[in-house]
């Protein structure tokens, strides 16, 4: 081989795997994104049943209902909407009434949210950071969720 | 007293390092061998302060001096020594301590075994890593001094953060670091060289001992840091693809290509240009890791704080370094000799085909993790990009080079014989086969992808076995011979099989752990079995107990297995830390053989039940033993005399002939 055809093999094998690569990449990201939404947005944007999102909002006071085999019912709010969860699993360690929660899942048709995961992000004080811009938005945002959440300084979780 | 002393400890570093970031630069400039020298004498003062400010936080945190803010913020006399040695990295600003500490460290290192480096080069480089340490000092005193006092002492500090309450915070930081702050000499070498203009070979045989060095850290801290995350999260994950493991996952797929392509450089005098834009880039995805983790961007357990000021200070340390460093590569790079050209089919070869895939893999990762923060920058939406993605890219682009990897060795520098080297693999492509068989058998039909991993996994295993046979000759001549030759083996070429062991080992781990591992999540009142693998767990009952600052409510579990015999019994709690009044679950491992059994508990239910997870994982300790053999075939290699002696010999010596780097 002369160099010429040394050096076309070395910058086409190259060209061929980024190419492959960035067509994976374009694939997944089309794929496997999943949007965060709260229950607003949920409302106001329609979004159709089964699609896989992140609902982040406040565990309302008094909504948490256990059932039997681990399963347990509540609702996320953001102080203008209410979305009804149901999860079934061991909670995380800080799952609390008006606390932030972050689940994901997809809506059933009933409006119900089937959540298949409860992110455990945040510690006694911390309020997740979409959860937290997400009462902003809405104007339920108290001050002292801010002022805790800067003197704890950290978040649970991984 | 002793806080202030560091403070100032740092001040002065901070003028050492701006000495040590000039004066050499102007002794190279003007010729001047005695500017060019202060770059020593600098680099050792530089770390000797830096160790002071150090040495005066740590005490402050061993005598519980609660006038410090950072020492009442982070730590409280109730706590463990050790918890109160380990909580100094615990927390923001003790961490950006440890990472000068261990940044000037290296410097000095540098300083004191450079004696064999060009006067030019040594004094560049140490100038550049002058810079770095600046930069850092400069941040540490504007945004995050750990100095900082009270006007009126608390009487009790406000604990640590019970998650990082774990011998796990004493090894992975430390590790990480080592790794992250390792790459910074190859970047400041690859800087010097194009400061000065001047690459060759030997370039590479100073630089990769220390990328060696850095790789085997960082392997070993994220390998830690998975451990850990395995056992404190309580749901038996050992890799969640979240952004800050990516931030240090990142750095290690550029290492690894580096410490490939500069054996290619050493070797052969080839890839020069592109081991320098390596070198830069590895250390810049450091950069971006420490960003990542450091600035708030991304919120989670690494996150200490969020104080706007330090994510754009930051910001601008990464713009400055990577764009400067990238510009000034772009700017003198063309005027760099070329290195030869190779045939595609040969040792640098196959590090070439490593290379591109290691560095399109990283790019894959890369882009993962920032695109969420660059969409929500720009359009306000935000997403989360999870393990599908990275399982749909990731995957598909490390497979092929794990295929390829007992390949490369086999193969002859310059031009390699493809089809020989093929079939001195074929014992090992007949055992592969074999696995991937049996695995498909046993699984019973279940997803095919699973055993084929598996099979890849056992050829990476046997391509190294099958490397060291063929050097050995051990299945042609007697035993003894053999014996002999493989004492004789330069020491780097039981490095590469060892490494390369190490990768097929966790790869099996990985793809045993989460494709034949079993799940059981069930709410047990006492009395109730649950019955996983071929194990089965008796619940009977709660109790309480009190630790040195938290108390716990222990869960009880005998295990048995299916047919009856006694095990043992396993212990899993929930944690509460009455300081911050907060609830851990530390999860109860039992491990048999390389597999582990592994229950936490849930919150306890108002019924007196518990809700249990349990986990079976098969072969789930191979992924962190094939890191430990990793680690182990990059000390032997360290530990081989080429690298030790580092005078410049001529390539062509007997050793360099033989050895595989």
């Amino acid at each position: 081989m002369t160099r010429k055809q040394r050096r076309l093999v070395l910058i086409g094998s190259g060209l061929v795997v980024l190419a492959v690569a960035v067509a994976l990449m374009l694939n997944a990201l089309r794929d496997s994104i999943v949007f965060f939404n709260s229950p607003s947005d949920v409302v106001e944007k329609h979004v159709p049943a089964g699609t896989r999102i992140r609902l982040g909002g406040l565990v309302k006071d008094g909504s948490v209902v256990r059932g039997s085999n681990l399963s347990v019912r509540f609702e996320v709010t953001d102080g203008k909407n209410g979305i009804p969860v149901n999860y079934q699993g061991v909670l995380p360690d800080l799952f609390r009434e008006g606390q932030g929660v972050v689940a994901e899942g997809a809506l059933d048709p009933g409006g119900t949210f089937r959540a298949d995961s409860i992110l455990a992000k945040h510690d006694e004080t911390y309020m997740p950071k979409e959860v937290a811009d997400a009462l902003k938005r809405s104007g339920h945002w108290k001050d002292d969720y801010g002022r805790q959440a800067g003197a704890s300084a950290g978040g649970g979780g991984k | 007293m002793i806080a202030e002393l560091g403070h100032y400890a740092l001040m002065l570093a901070l003028g050492l390092a701006l000495i040590q970031g000039t004066m050499p630069i102007v002794g190279t400039r003007t010729n001047d061998p005695v500017l060019m020298s202060i770059a020593v004498p600098t680099a050792l003062a530089q770390f000797a302060f830096v160790a002071t400010a150090f040495t005066a936080l740590a005490i402050c945190y061993v005598i519980s001096d609660f006038s410090v803010l950072n020492v009442f913020e982070n730590s409280n006399s109730q706590m463990p020594f050790i918890y109160r040695l380990t909580s100094i990295w615990g927390n923001h600003e003790g961490s950006m301590i440890l990472w000068v500490s261990i940044l000037t460290f290296f410097g000095a290192l540098v300083a004191v075994f450079g004696n064999n480096l060009p006067a030019v080069l040594k004094a560049n480089a140490l100038a550049v890593q002058a810079w770095i340490a600046a930069a850092f000092h400069l941040f540490i005193l504007m945004t995050s001094n750990p100095f900082v006092r009270i006007p009126q002492a608390p009487f009790e500090g406000q604990d640590l953060n019970p998650i990082l309450q774990d011998p796990g915070l004493a090894f992975h930081p430390p590790l990480l670091y080592l790794g992250y702050v390792g790459f910074s000499i190859a970047f400041s070498f690859a800087i010097a060289a194009l400061l000065e203009g001047r690459i060759d070979a030997a370039w590479a045989r100073w630089v990769r001992p220390w990328v060696l060095g850095a790789w085997m850290c960082l392997t070993v801290g994220i390998a830690g840091g998975s451990y850990w995350a395995y056992y404190t999260l309580g749901w038996g994950g050992f890799w969640f693809w979240d952004p800050v493991e990516n931030a240090s996952l990142m750095p290690w797929l550029a290492g690894t290509a580096l410490l490939h392509s500069a054996v290619v450089m050493e070797k052969r005098g080839a890839l020069k240009i592109w081991t320098i834009l390596l070198a830069i880039l590895t250390f810049s995805l450091s950069l971006i890791g420490t960003f990542l983790v450091r600035s708030g961007v991304l919120t989670s357990v690494h996150t200490f704080a969020n104080d706007p000021m330090r994510g754009v200070f930051i910001l601008a340390i990464l713009v400055v370094f990577i764009g400067g460093a990238l510009a000034l590569y772009g700017w003198r790079a063309p005027l760099l000799k070329q290195g030869g050209l190779f045939a595609p089919i040969s040792r640098e070869g196959a590090l070439v085909f490593n290379n591109l895939f290691l560095t399109t893999a990283c790019a894959s990762v890369f882009i993962g993790t920032l695109y969420p923060l660059a969409l929500e920058a720009l359009t306000g939406a935000k997403i989360s990009v999870g393990p599908p993605f990275f399982n749909a890219t990731f995957g598909p682009l490390f497979i092929p080079l794990t295929v390829v990897m007992p390949l490369g060795p086999l193969l002859g520098w310059k031009r390699g014989d493809l089809l020989g080297a093929a079939q001195r693999l074929l014992a090992a492509a007949i055992l592969a086969m074999l696995a991937m068989a049996a695995a498909f058998a046993i699984e019973q039909g279940g997803p095919v992808l699973a055993p084929f991993c598996a099979g890849v996994a056992v050829i990476v295993m046997a391509g190294a076995v099958t490397d060291i046979a063929e050097r050995t000759l051990v299945l042609r001549l007697p035993f003894r011979v053999a014996l002999r030759r493989a004492i004789g083996l330069p020491r780097s070429a039981w490095g590469t099989a060892f490494a390369h062991f190490g990768v097929g080992v966790t790869l099996l781990g990985i793809v045993a752990a989460t494709a034949w591992g079993s799940e059981r999540i069930a709410e047990m009142k006492v009395g109730d079995n649950l019955d996983i693998a071929r194990y089965r767990i008796t619940f009977t009952g709660l109790f309480g107990r009190q630790g040195p600052n938290y108390h716990d409510i222990v869960g009880r579990f005998i295990v048995r297995r299916v047919n009856g015999d006694l095990i043992g019994v396993m212990e899993p709690s929930r944690r509460t830390f009455p300081t911050r009044n907060m609830t851990t679950t530390e999860a109860a491992l039992m491990t048999r053989g390389v597999s582990q059994l592994y229950v936490s508990l849930g919150d306890p239910l108002q019924n007196g039940n518990v809700a249990v997870r349990l986990y079976f994982k098969p072969q789930v300790l191979l992924i962190w033993l094939g890191a430990a053999l990793m680690f182990a075939g990059g000390a032997l290699s360290l530990s081989d005399r080429r690298l030790r002696v580092g005078a410049p010999q001529p390539a062509k010596t007997k050793a360099a002939l033989h050895s595989a780097g």
